[in-house]
């Protein structure tokens, strides 16, 4: 049987991509579900899988070649097939357009229902036909019961039915490393600082211009509004003190914000929230939006559920979505359908900022760095840490008090810090 | 414990129970004189003489209806048919009598017979030799059907069948003969309606009974070397089916494979596909596959002979398939 290896869309956003490498050469024998390819999308680089089996017959779009989203670009067969009219046909068939080539790649929507998180196009088949998701029972069944959104999982089974595995690579998506603090006072990594010579004409990385389209979008269309708290950190960086001493855990401030941010956003619905033009969608879960900075841009992996899950575990899973995001490895599920963000700059010593809305929710928090500063205690003047934070929020769905009383619960938690850890 | 083929199992089973009670008595074509057809029946002329070891005339249906008829009076006759290819010239003795009459006489009399012999492809016998009719009597209420794949299932499972008041259609299976494995030495039984484990494995559930055990445990060696731990599930008896041991693996291994030496239309292994589909949905993570003969009579010719037959590399395949691989 003759089947068409289709660059696939691997994310929303994705209009072309780049072979990175073929994992399989002409003549290779393959299965249904082997990785074929290695594509760089404007998100990251992401394995394809075979949709058919037999063997890797032709090779269209060699490793370095680009090619539009739908574009064929190799053929898999049976040994003696005859591919012949195929390739004939491909050849002289125009390339299909991407979907969204000129117009600005539109934020991926929410879905009516409000526990599910944006639909995410599948990596192979698409898995969702006609509103309908195709799922095996028993990948329906777990997904159940550690609900997990069907709608933002891609099927690697045939006519990309969800199975067993899809729903588990989900779970796993972070294989937790064992968790050891760092000796502490140890050095930050540093972050690589592309040295570039003065006068270049820079060309443009898909992620770049992702970057620009989005973050330009939701600048000139949502009314973003800022509200500054300043938060007493003195018991925060005791807490932070004892756990490395007593348990030899090391707790990052921005896991601390995350917690606090997630267990403030249960209870301030409409923060956690979208503009859909017609209706103010609240979102039923917390999915949070981590914002990290690469060498060529910045992506926001998705710790979801962060309400739910211990401070250890989101601490966990930060580290390793942040390791992953700067070797380009995050699956699409793994940096889509956040309804919150943090973007801290703390360790650049940045007493506070401003961030722009990661569309399309409706806040965003900047999160300065923790200092000492000279504070009052009584009539006394003493030594006390304090952070800032800035909240950005979309006017249209978040009033200034809304807001205030966000950052009101988010200080009262992180102040109170005890909280956090249950 | 002993080594012993098949044959050997068959035989001491009848032996023993001929021994054990006098109402049991075997009767058909070439038991006596020639000493079986397959020699299952050899020596038991010799020691339990012509009234108990009967030779009959070419007439299958004469030897159901005699075995039909001892049964209802209180004999528990054990009727060879030569090959079951034959045993449907006997169908309405054994579908309007052995199985109708407990019911219809209210429980008053009942049909404690066996019926036993060789059913399937032996080698190139062709099409009117070669049947697997294990779909036609389970289809039949009343009727008890056992398809052991050992020598020991064999031995436990045929002296139950003797020892059962219900009509037992008892099929073997003639490559099977030669098989040896071990049977215990002391007395044993081996309950109706109870199936086994063949092989333990966690990643495919693959249901299979008779012959078709031998291909499901040649196919899990081969997904062995492949990484993939297969679980071989007999159910041994077929009416009443073991549901519960099927269920429980494929509850573990989320996939089903089941494996069928007759026609796949209409064929047993979709009675169990249903079954598991309704009673384990949940936890199916690939359709139940079936991997069956070939929908066509079979061919005489060796190489035809064996691409109608299910063989292990088509087992492989349909593992391959329930797991996405």
């Amino acid at each position: 049987m003759i089947t068409k290896v289709v660059l696939a869309k691997l994310s929303p956003t994705m209009e072309e991509g780049t072979i990175v490498k073929w994992s399989r050469q002409e003549g290779d024998a393959v299965k249904v579900g082997d990785v074929l390819a290695e594509i760089e999308t404007d998100k990251a680089n992401m394995e394809m899988e075979a949709l058919g089996a037999g063997v890797l017959r032709k090779v269209l779009v060699p490793a370095g070649g680009k090619a539009p989203v739908g574009a064929l670009i190799g053929v898999i067969a049976d040994p003696g097939e005859d591919i012949a009219p195929l390739l004939a046909e491909a050849a002289t068939a125009p390339v299909p357009a991407p979907a969204a080539a000129s117009t600005p790649a539109p934020a991926p929507p929410f879905p009516a229902a409000p526990a599910a998180p944006p639909p995410l196009p599948a990596p192979t088949a698409a898995a969702v036909t006609g509103g309908r998701v195709k799922a095996s029972p028993l990948a329906r069944a777990i997904a159940a019961q550690k609900n997990v959104p069907l709608t933002s999982l891609a099927g690697s089974g045939p006519g990309g039915r969800i199975v067993k595995r899809d729903v588990e690579g989900y779970l796993a998506a972070p294989p937790a490393p064992a968790f050891k603090a760092a000796p502490a006072g140890a050095a930050r990594p540093a972050i690589p600082v592309p040295s570039v010579p003065p006068g270049t004409a820079i060309p443009l990385t898909s992620m770049r211009r992702t970057i620009a389209k989005r973050l330009a979008e939701s600048m000139y269309t949502a009314p973003h509004f800022y509200v500054t708290a300043e938060i007493d950190m003195d018991a925060a960086v005791s807490l932070r003190e004892q756990l490395i001493r007593a348990e030899d855990v090391k707790v990052s401030y921005n896991d601390l914000v995350l917690k606090a941010c997630a267990k403030a956003l249960t209870r301030f619905p409409t923060v956690n929230a979208s503009w859909t033009g017609e209706t103010i969608q609240t979102h039923a879960e917390v999915h949070l939006g981590v914002a990290v900075s690469l060498a060529e841009g910045l992506i926001t992996p998705v710790v979801r559920n962060a309400d739910r899950k211990h401070v250890l575990d989101i601490s966990r899973e930060v580290k390793e979505l942040a390791a992953r995001a700067r070797e380009k490895r995050l699956k699409p599920e793994e940096f889509m359908g956040s309804t919150f963000t943090v973007s801290n700059l703390g360790m650049f010593d940045v007493t506070e900022f401003t961030a722009i809305i990661n569309p399309p929710e409706s806040c965003i928090l900047a999160v300065g760095a923790v200092r000492k500063v000279p504070v009052v205690k009584g009539d006394q003047l003493a030594v006390g840490h304090r952070m800032k934070v800035t909240l950005s929020s979309d006017h249209r769905v978040v009033d200034g008090a809304l807001a205030a009383q966000f950052l009101a619960e988010v200080r009262r938690l992180l102040e109170s810090p005890a909280s956090l850890l249950l | 414990m002993a080594l012993i083929t098949m044959r050997e199992a068959l035989n001491q089973a009848m032996r023993e129970e001929m021994r054990r009670d006098p109402s049991v008595f075997l009767l058909g074509e070439e038991v006596g004189q020639y000493q079986g057809a397959y020699k299952i029946t050899q020596g038991l002329l010799q020691e339990f003489g012509e009234w108990r070891v009967r030779d009959t005339p070419i007439a299958e249906e004469a030897i159901a209806g005699v075995a039909v008829g001892a049964a209802f009076v209180g004999m528990r006759p054990i009727a060879e048919m030569m090959t079951f290819n034959f045993s449907i010239l006997a169908l309405d003795q054994i579908v309007n009598h052995a199985a109708k009459y407990r019911y219809m006489s209210g429980g008053q009399i009942r049909c404690p017979m066996v019926m036993r012999g060789p059913s399937g492809a032996a080698a190139q016998v062709a099409a009117q030799h070669s049947q697997a009719f294990e779909s036609w009597f389970v289809h039949v209420p009343g009727l008890v059907v056992v398809m052991p794949s050992t020598p020991k299932d064999a031995k436990g499972l045929l002296k139950s069948a003797i020892r059962d008041d219900n009509p037992v259609i008892f099929m073997e299976n003639e490559v099977l003969y030669n098989l040896k494995g071990e049977v215990p030495d002391e007395e044993f039984t081996i309950p109706i309606g109870l199936g086994d484990v063949k092989r333990v494995g966690k990643d495919v559930t693959i249901v299979a009974w008779s012959r078709s055990t031998q291909f499901a445990l040649q196919a899990a060696d081969l997904l062995a070397k492949d990484g993939v731990e297969a679980e071989v599930v007999d159910p041994r008896t077929l009416r009443p089916l073991d549901e519960d041991v099927i269920f429980e693996s494929v509850r573990k291994t989320n996939r089903c494979v089941v494996v069928e030496e007759g026609w796949r239309y209409a064929g047993f292994g979709a009675e169990i596909a249903d079954r598991v589909q309704r009673e384990c949905f949940d936890d199916l993570d690939a359709p139940v596959l079936r991997v069956t003969a070939a929908d066509v009579p079979m061919p005489y010719s060796r190489m035809l002979e064996k691409a109608y037959l299910p063989q292990p590399e088509k087992v492989v395949e349909a593992v391959h398939e329930v797991l996405y691989r």
